[in-house]
């Protein structure tokens, strides 16, 4: 197997508050090669978002208690003293946000945002990063892109707003991307407007993408491996086909039997029962128990581990895998 | 233009069912001024440009379309909360367009609705139980002491605890908190409610919770839910009818699985295959059409048909008439009118659509 680009290790961000420890990322551990898109899907609060925010080194040990280990291009990045951090951020891993709105500067002109950060990786005069910029604007399939490096944000649409956000990432050709709900607030025709984008700009640079969402129709399409968050830590993790055809985790049997789908006619949506758990008071043993219609004893007591089963596909359960195989083809894939 | 869709019957009613709501030629401008003192009138935002539309009892009409095509408009001048530039709206074969006052008062008794956002719909600082009891009291269908045991039959009906009747809106979740949203729009008994995007701000595990909720009040009311939602899943599965808004004007009404299976406008269809599918064989066989371009500015909409600025279909076309980069005359020239292109199912288009997008599944 090739070196991985990214290997996170046992990550746990903890964040103190007055209420109590709040374990937004409980022992996370996954990898990513070159070139490969990862789909990271998860209710709001399973950590999706923090556990990224940490790989980009903007969750920071003044905030947090971190631990475990980032490797990235053989580096431990959670190591690495904030300067060195800087070089990296923005040049070799970079991101984009769920709300275009929000994470464009509205003073300043697009193309002047874009530049200021390729400059401030790269020493070259204000003009050549001015044209490296309108060259981006271009690449994401912006229309007159001189003209409207000169706009500010509010002059674009949203969906605009995303590729301007995109072209400022890749600006300088990372070799990571990571697009934190990157079509959330965005329709539908321009989401897939967006997500092509991505998927033919990753094949241009050759870069590695993590997807994160909730939407489990974006990372059936756009990603090669698969990686279910709940409460704070990764429930199930395989293969794209893995994960959809032959899921192995009941919160994942969930996630899929509470969408409707497009295909095919559902007469009643079977949605899991209760509501995602505080992260300051996590149910022990499984964190899925109290809403697991399989639960038995051992659920209670012991942490269930992620062990791959085929060397990849991995399901943190403590059923056996002759239940989960029957409960998979009995109830679950019958039922679509 | 007039389509009348009164052929359309429902296995369970009579065959001569009037309408619950009727709406035509609506029309909703705001008005664009320029200067302080002396306000010019410079134009016009179409936000509704000319619609209309039936709702039977019973049934539940979704509206679906990309941000800024006037579905939610088009809702509130149902709803009266706008006043429409023009048309007609008949509830109960009564004209509702113009009533004031008391009358549209008690009008709002039957017609009701459910927001978007659970978070800003509800005021943070009053208990839920009185969030639940307002209507009764500016309706005065309740005794005074008669409402505490309404309002905790109403929790109950929707799947809250009764016993949290004095807790505020911030100490429940965001699916709890559209449970009371729900509660509160049922409380008058309503004929009709609106359902305005109710589960897009909730994560898919709550928001299938909500959905079965709907459909079970659905039942036990009888009520008749007009449910605007961008996500066309979700759309199609709640909706006996699905009816496509592209700026300002309905391009396509049909039976949910009629839509799905054989669009007919090549904006729905374009629509349809973005929706991304959580099923990554079909996924693959899927043709995805990406539009071009953003939705155009309705204060000065194209000519002819709406959509011929990013139709893929009239580019083909022109392109194999041998003006590649162009559309077709008819597109940009006249504008289509909604007509009956198969059983219940009407659509604006001067060439419609002929091959399906996805494949069915062989296995269903």
């Amino acid at each position: 197997m090739p070196e991985p680009l990214l290997e996170v290790k046992d990550l746990r961000v903890h964040f103190p508050t007055d209420d109590g420890l709040v374990k937004a990322v409980d022992g996370v551990s996954f990898s990513i090669q070159p070139g490969e898109t990862l789909g990271i899907v998860g209710e709001s609060g399973s950590g999706k978002s923090v556990s990224s925010l940490t790989v980009m080194g903007l969750v920071t040990r003044k905030q947090a208690d971190i631990t475990g280990e980032v490797i990235f291009q053989g580096q431990d990045l959670l190591q690495l003293p904030v300067e060195e951090m800087r070089t990296i951020r923005g040049a070799k891993i970079s991101m984009i946000f769920q709300d275009p709105m929000t994470s464009l500067h509205p003073y300043y002109r697009v193309g002047d945002q874009i530049s200021e950060a390729i400059r401030e990786h790269r020493d070259i005069s204000k003009k050549e990063a001015f044209d490296q910029a309108v060259d981006m604007l271009d690449k994401v399939r912006i229309s007159q892109p001189k003209q409207r490096a000169r706009q500010y944000p509010h002059e674009f649409s949203g969906g605009m707003r995303q590729r301007a956000m995109i072209a400022m990432a890749l600006s300088l050709n990372p070799d990571l991307l990571i697009a934190d709900e990157p079509t959330t607030a965005l329709d539908v025709t321009v989401q897939a407007q967006i997500l092509d984008l991505i998927d033919k700009l990753k094949a241009e640079f050759n870069a590695a993408v993590i997807i994160i969402t909730h939407d489990l129709g974006v990372v059936a399409e756009h990603c090669d491996n698969i990686e279910v968050m709940y409460a704070g830590k990764i429930a199930e993790y395989g293969r794209t086909d893995d994960i959809y055809y032959g899921p192995h985790h009941p919160y994942t049997w969930g996630l899929l039997n509470s969408i409707p789908h497009l295909g095919t006619e559902t007469e009643r949506l079977n949605p899991i029962r209760g509501l995602p758990p505080s992260l300051i008071n996590v149910p022990p043993g499984c964190s899925f128990n109290p809403r697991c219609p399989y639960v038995f004893d051992r659920c209670v007591r012991d942490v269930p581990e992620l062990i791959p089963e085929d060397g990849h596909h991995a399901a943190a359960c403590h059923l056996s895998r002759e239940d989960k195989e029957r409960i998979l083809h009995e109830e679950v894939l019958a039922n679509r | 233009m007039s389509v009348e869709v009164n052929e359309r019957q429902e296995p369970a009613a009579s065959p001569a069912r009037e309408p619950l709501v009727r709406i035509q030629g609506v029309k909703k401008y705001f008005p664009i001024t320029q200067g302080i003192l002396f306000q010019r009138h410079i134009g016009d935002v179409r936000a509704v440009d000319g619609v209309d539309l039936e709702v039977y009892p019973g049934e539940t009409v979704g509206l679906v379309g990309e941000t800024g095509c006037g579905k939610s408009t088009l809702a509130r001048v149902i709803m009266r909360l706008f006043n429409p530039t023009a048309g007609q709206i008949w509830f109960e074969g009564r004209d509702i367009s113009s009533i004031k006052g008391r009358e549209l008062r008690d009008l709002r008794r039957d017609m009701q609705m459910v927001f978007q956002d659970p978070y800003a719909s509800l005021n943070p600082r009053k208990t839920v139980g009185s969030i639940i009891a307002d209507p009764f009291e500016l309706h005065k269908t309740v005794a005074k002491d008669k409402i505490k045991g309404e309002v905790q039959q109403l929790m109950e009906l929707v799947g809250l605890n009764p016993e949290h009747y004095n807790r505020y809106p911030h100490e429940f979740s965001g699916g709890q908190r559209q449970r009371i949203g729900v509660a509160r729009s049922l409380a008058l008994r309503p004929k009709l409610i609106v359902c305005d995007e109710p589960v897009s701000a909730l994560d898919v595990s709550v928001q299938a919770q909500i959905l079965n909720l709907l459909e079970d009040l659905q039942n036990e009311f009888n009520l008749t839910y007009l449910f605007i939602a961008h996500d066309l899943s979700v759309v199609k599965h709640v909706s006996d009818r699905v009816a496509v808004m592209y700026l300002g004007k309905i391009v396509e009404i049909a039976d949910g699985a009629d839509l799905y299976r054989e669009p007919k406008h090549p904006y729905t269809e374009a629509l349809l295959s973005a929706v991304p599918v959580a099923d990554p064989n079909m996924a693959r066989r899927k043709k995805q059409i990406i539009l071009e371009g953003d939705v155009p500015s309705p204060i000065d909409p194209p000519s002819g048909c709406r959509f011929h600025p990013r139709c893929p279909k009239s580019k083909s076309l022109a392109t194999q008439g041998g003006d590649s980069g162009g559309v077709m005359p008819m597109c940009t020239e006249q504008e289509p009118e909604l007509r009956e292109m198969a059983a219940k199912h009407i659509a604006a288009c001067h060439y419609p659509v002929e091959a399906r997008t996805i494949e069915p599944d062989p296995q269903t």
